[in-house]
């Protein structure tokens, strides 16, 4: 169970709040959709849950634990611009070893031509580079998923592709995944339920 | 308005030392926009969607070669008269916000931008007052800077500085994606609304249901051609020609969501035959012997030998 309880976060204490008391429960190998509109603070919880900030008050555990601060964090983060979430110096191959190097099926799965090991992140195309970030991504070590805004800059047939890789995945080895979208019909498609955080903070107040 | 035939466009590029390979990107490309027509095309990344227009509008680096012929309201389109027309007679939507100064008031940025397609200044101050007006500006946001704009703002603000000269053409380069429901569907209004007052507009996405919203015609691209130029009516009616057309309606999440699996093949490495062959499950050898030729079918051009009209 990764659980956040009652996050709150802002940048300095003379700034406003970006998320106020947030709570969320998320199972192993469950779904759920994070939507609405722009400035509410999704890709901030994301951000939150991935260890990539810490909040200002709030807890976060991962069955049970804390989140580690320094080795692999058991929730990983898969963003909606992959040539940002790369070393751009590095070589595909070093790319994928850098968590734990993916199995061949999953390479087949995903459409990765063992050709593209041995190019630099900008000879691959968007959608290809997202392949590569969602198979360094799905590993023995990540048990949650956060993936924020992950085929929102991909052709329909390359989104559906992607997605049914995650899914599948997921639904194997039990990895709950949190899937921040704008698109309520990838949203309906894909998740057991849907939190809209435009309505979660009219409720609030 | 717009015609574009047989166009083909590669890049030299060095490979090894000193020895020079070309890369073909856009390989027998037609298309033709006609005024008060919105055309999307729509492509997965690396489909040559942008390069089209950078080819249109005259920008593409000096490596590239280009055949094939581009016509503008009659007349071809070489070097020289783009870079007459280009800010003028076609207008460019840019990607991303970032396209705008960050250093210069958006008002005084539109104003160039009229300035710049032979308005005249005084005559330009007033259209600017007219597009503000037009596209719920409030009159005090043309002494904001672009950080002090919201996204959907500064949106509208790239959609005026297209509208504000004469721009014919409007080419509208992935304006929507990451932007919330609501932005999308008031800046696909906006270019309807251009097309309605006789403008031609391309509209190029990733996003075939955005394109929907508002296109008279969908070019599918795919590895740097068109495989088929459908009406918007034909994805809703179930009158698709090509199989990768189809493909790429039925993984829509709200219909089956089923992917073709696989992906483009690289500029590198494309193969003799039909560009979607190695993914195609009505491929035969035929396919893989020659390049399909365009058809007319159902009214509509598509480079497939399967489909039957």
């Amino acid at each position: 169970m990764l659980k956040a309880e009652h996050l709150s976060f802002r940048h300095h204490s003379q700034q406003r709040w970006i998320l106020q008391d947030f709570s969320l429960e998320l199972a192993k190998g469950e779904v759920v959709g994070l939507t609405g509109p722009s400035g509410l603070g999704k890709t901030t919880i994301g951000k939150l849950l991935a260890g990539y900030l810490q909040p200002t008050q709030g807890k976060i555990t991962c069955n049970g634990q804390p989140l580690p601060s320094s080795s692999y964090c058991p929730v990983q983060m898969i963003f909606q611009n992959p040539e940002l979430a790369v070393n751009p110096r590095w070589r595909i191959s070093k790319i994928l070893a850098e968590g734990q190097p993916p199995s061949d099926d999953l390479l087949a799965a995903l459409g990765i031509h063992q050709s593209w090991l041995n190019r630099y992140p900008h000879e691959l195309s968007g959608g290809e580079l997202q392949r590569i970030a969602v198979a360094r991504s799905l590993n023995s070590h990540t048990r949650y998923l956060i993936a924020d805004e992950m085929t929102a800059m991909l052709d329909a047939n390359t989104q559906a592709l992607i997605w049914q890789v995650v899914i599948k995945y997921a639904k194997e080895h039990e990895v709950g995944i949190l899937a921040i979208s704008h698109e309520a019909p990838l949203l309906k498609r894909l998740c057991n339920r849907t939190i809209d955080l435009s309505t979660l903070i009219y409720q609030i107040r | 308005m717009l015609s574009v035939q047989n166009l083909s466009v590669s890049f030299t590029m060095y490979d090894v030392g000193l020895t020079q390979k070309q890369l073909s990107v856009i390989t027998d490309l037609d298309i033709e926009i006609n005024s008060g027509e919105v055309v999307a095309v729509v492509g997965s990344s690396g489909s040559g969607k942008s390069l089209l227009a950078h080819a249109i509008l005259g920008i593409l680096p000096h490596n590239a070669q280009i055949s094939g012929q581009i016509i503008f309201q009659g007349e071809a389109l070489i070097p020289e008269r783009q870079a007459k027309l280009r800010g003028k007679q076609i207008a460019l939507i840019p990607q991303s916000v970032s396209y705008l100064d960050p250093l210069m008031r958006v008002g005084s940025q539109v104003h160039r931008a009229g300035r710049l397609s032979g308005l005249p200044n005084t005559k330009a101050s007033q259209v600017v007052d007219w597009v503000f007006d037009r596209y719920s500006l409030a009159p005090s946001v043309k002494q904001q800077y672009p950080f002090q704009i919201s996204g959907g703002m500064a949106r509208r603000v790239l959609v005026a500085t297209a509208a504000v000269g004469h721009a014919e053409l409007i080419i509208a380069d992935e304006p929507t994606p990451g932007l919330h429901p609501d932005v999308v569907v008031e800046t696909l209004k906006h270019l309807r609304e251009l097309a309605d007052d006789g403008k031609g507009v391309m509209l190029i996405t990733h996003d075939l249901e955005a394109a929907l919203q508002v296109a008279d015609k969908v070019a599918v691209f795919y590895a740097g051609t068109t495989l088929e130029i459908a009406a918007a009516l034909d994805f809703t009616s179930g009158n698709l020609r090509h199989p990768y057309t189809q493909a790429l309606w039925r993984s829509l999440p709200q219909n089956e969501f089923i992917p073709v699996p696989g992906s483009q093949p690289s500029p590198e490495a494309l193969p003799v035959g039909c560009l979607f062959g190695d993914r195609c499950s009505l491929a035969t050898e035929a396919c893989r012997e020659a390049r399909p030729q365009v058809r007319i079918v159902r009214d509509a051009p598509v480079r497939c030998i399967h489909v039957e009209s």
